[in-house]
């Protein structure tokens, strides 16, 4: 616990750094996280669902 | 006579304040000056005068200021419409996109010829309801005025992406002109712009009647709306089954229709809803989790202050002390 105190918090510009590093780390993961679920919840329903049908049905007519 | 009782009937009123104690003291002390002893038939007169006259005053305050005032009729207030089971307006669920296809294809094919869509661009609809492709193709159909060449001259161009739909009319009066008078109105917000929303706008196309019911007053031209506010509205029923022909082969039934117009006229009206919603919802995850946070830090800062005891111990009484 005390060597994972040293590592990290010991000097505030360590406490600065975790601080920041964690908060991107998690704004990243929560994002994609929640996207994630979201379109698990919308499934079907947003343009990126659907829009395999009309892109492959312009090139098939190409 | 009658002046007297009503006098008496006034000073009534004054007594009742009081309290009937003084009534029957003040009648008394009359009775002792005047001559004459009050009768009980006046009275009963007199008390009958000003029950009728405190519930005349009352009936009379409630005629004037009592009923609800209407400022219109519920004619003129136009039918409530139900409220419908909207996917698409729950808390975490988006457009349904096929939907909106359908919706711009009912719009371009039936609404298009009279009403205009002008605050849409064409971009907007790429990744919403069409392929980049084709809203090129779209745009390409229709002619826009250039910025003015070296000798000043507007010239004529093809559309792209950045334009907006162009309107069916050059300007309002062309529309009044054409449409017997009355104006459609534009419809990029008239989701947001009407009571009742989706509700109402769905209401109105399917809302009508097949002939106007027995002693419904119409204007010439206009045509029977229960829902629509006054319930003569110019435009004539649009929406048949089977007027449109969807490419993903829904059945085009009038309902159908006015449910996929309807959910492509919201999102026109609020494009972003996705977005907000989907942001809504990460906004809420992380409030709730930091509310409960803080909820546990409260209790445990107080656990120490909550579950202490304060007690008076008091000393105990010895056999010395002399009494």
């Amino acid at each position: 616990m005390s060597a994972l105190y040293n590592a990290l918090f010991r000097n505030n510009f360590q406490m600065l750094g975790v601080v920041f590093a964690s908060a991107f780390a998690f704004e990243m993961a929560y994002d994609t996280g929640m996207n994630r679920l979201w379109d698990n919840m919308n499934k079907g329903r947003q343009w990126k669902d659907i829009r395999s049908r009309y892109v492959e049905a312009e090139e098939e007519e190409e | 006579m009658l002046a007297r009782s009503c006098l008496r009937s006034t000073r009534l009123f004054n007594g009742a304040r009081n309290g009937a104690n003084t009534f029957t003291k003040r009648s008394f002390s009359t009775s002792g000056s005047g001559a004459s002893t009050e009768s009980p038939t006046k009275l009963n007169i007199a008390a009958v005068a000003s029950t009728a006259l405190a519930v005349g005053s009352v009936a009379w305050y409630y005629h004037l200021y009592g009923p609800t005032a209407h400022a219109m009729t519920p004619a003129e207030e136009g039918l409530h419409p139900a409220k419908y089971p909207w996917v698409h307006e729950q808390w975490f669920k988006t457009f349904d996109h096929q939907a909106l296809r359908r919706g711009f294809q009912v719009y371009r094919e039936v609404c298009m010829a009279c009403h205009s869509l002008s605050r849409v661009p064409y971009r907007a609809l790429v990744g919403t309801v069409l392929t980049v492709d084709e809203a090129k193709a779209l745009a390409e159909e229709n002619e826009y005025d250039t910025e003015p060449n070296d000798e000043g001259e507007i010239e004529k161009r093809p559309g792209k992406l950045s334009d907006y739909i162009p309107p069916p009319y050059k300007n309002d009066e062309a529309a009044r002109a054409a449409n017997n008078g009355a104006l459609p109105p534009d419809l990029s917000l008239i989701i947001k712009a009407r009571h009742g929303g989706c509700n109402y706008i769905f209401s109105l196309l399917t809302g009508y009647p097949e002939e106007p019911p027995a002693g419904a007053q119409l204007a010439a031209g206009m045509n029977f709306n229960p829902y629509f506010p006054g319930t003569g509205i110019a435009m004539a029923r649009v929406l048949y089954d089977g007027l449109v022909e969807y490419e993903d082969e829904t059945p085009a039934t009038t309902s159908q229709m006015a449910k996929d117009v309807v959910e492509f006229l919201n999102w026109a009206a609020e494009p972003e809803m996705d977005d907000r919603k989907r942001m809504g919802m990460k906004v809420l995850t992380v409030t709730a989790v930091l509310f409960a946070l803080s909820i546990w830090v409260k209790r445990y800062k107080w656990a120490s202050v909550k579950s202490r005891k304060i007690v008076y111990d008091p000393p105990k009484a010895s056999n010395n002390v002399r009494t």
